[in-house]
């Protein structure tokens, strides 16, 4: 392995543990929800939680790249596919949508 | 198994193909360049084979790529994928049941996790969970793989817009669950502006993480903690 300063060995273990550390972060939630119960209320506040992780994601890789703003062409793509998503647009139309949006800015020059 | 593919028609198969297929010409830029980075061809294959979550093995290339340290590439990744532990919350129900189950654990992400979420019951999110994460299991590494091999044949996955399909899935497969729910509106809108406003000063992962505190908005917090 030719990537800098690295043993194959290190980078090798470096993986094992990202993979077992991402395993083990998946597999926390369904062992805590078999081993106890929670109220109703709670389940359904789990639910929300999932949805509003997905939708910060969709935020900030819509809207920021690395620590900045993303420009306008990403933007904007995501943006025309959340209209189309609103006026419940075929799911297929939403995200090709966003690709072609987002590509013609760009080869028009607008990043 | 069988019962699986019987309850996901057409349309759904079709666009959770569209959805892998996305993945997998992510997966060439990825695997190009990982090699383009020094590693090789194996690397970013078994990677994404062993950790099936894109955002946290970019970081981990580009991290080992720039000279930074093994431990904090894997603290950089780990802290990318924190957010499993809520999906695991969120979704117990589809992970299948006894050894599949291990298999159903692993093939949990952002786009499995959202597929399952959008369906009505729960044998159709099974279904779905299931027909994403496998084609995502087979797609990413595969796309890895060709990328890593042909190199820069599609370094640029910039100029066809592919960066702007994944939040535009999430997007379109929340959707239905957010107009119809005001709670969830309220927390995910709050959730967002917090972790935009964070994404300037903290490490990737945390912002999002951060947006957990919009759940604070919501009325069956208020209920469920009293």
């Amino acid at each position: 392995m030719n990537s800098p300063m690295h043993s194959p060995g290190t980078l090798i273990v470096a993986m094992l543990v990202l993979a077992a550390g991402t395993y083990g972060f998946r597999l926390a939630g369904p062992l805590l929800r078999s081993r106890l119960t929670f109220p109703p209320r709670a389940e359904r506040l789990m639910e929300t939680s999932a949805i509003v992780l997905l939708a910060s994601l969709v935020a900030t890789t819509a809207l920021t790249e690395g620590h900045g703003a993303a420009g306008i062409a990403r933007p904007f793509g995501v943006a025309v596919a959340g209209v189309l998503a609103w006026r419940k647009a075929p799911f297929l139309a939403v995200v090709l949508a966003a690709a072609v949006a987002t590509a013609v800015l760009r080869l028009v020059g607008v990043e | 198994m069988y019962s699986l593919w019987r309850t996901l028609d057409r349309p759904l198969l079709r666009d959770i193909a569209l959805v892998c297929l996305a993945v997998g010409v992510i997966g060439l830029s990825y695997g190009a360049i990982a090699v383009a980075s020094g590693f090789p061809v194996w690397f970013p294959v078994v990677l994404g084979l062993l950790v099936v979550a894109a955002s946290s093995e970019f970081l981990f290339i580009g991290i080992i790529a720039a000279g930074g340290s093994p431990v904090a590439a894997v603290l950089a990744g780990l802290l990318v994928n924190a957010r499993h532990l809520p999906f695991g919350l969120a979704v117990p129900d589809v992970l299948g049941r006894g050894a599949w189950r291990f298999l159903g654990t692993h093939l949990m992400n952002d786009e499995t996790v959202v597929f399952a979420l959008a369906q009505k019951d729960t044998a159709r999110g099974r279904a779905a969970y299931w027909a994403c994460g496998l084609g995502i299991m087979v797609c990413w590494p595969a796309g890895a793989a060709i990328g890593g091999l042909a190199g820069t044949v599609i370094h640029d996955t910039g100029a066809f817009g592919l960066d702007a399909m994944f939040p535009a899935v999430l997007l379109a497969l929340i959707l239905p669950a957010l107009r119809g729910d005001r709670d969830k509106r309220r927390a995910a809108l709050a959730g967002s502006a917090l972790a935009l406003a964070a994404v300037p000063f903290l490490p990737a992962g945390l912002p999002v993480l951060l947006a957990l505190a919009g759940l604070s908005l919501t009325t069956a917090r208020k209920e469920a903690v009293r």
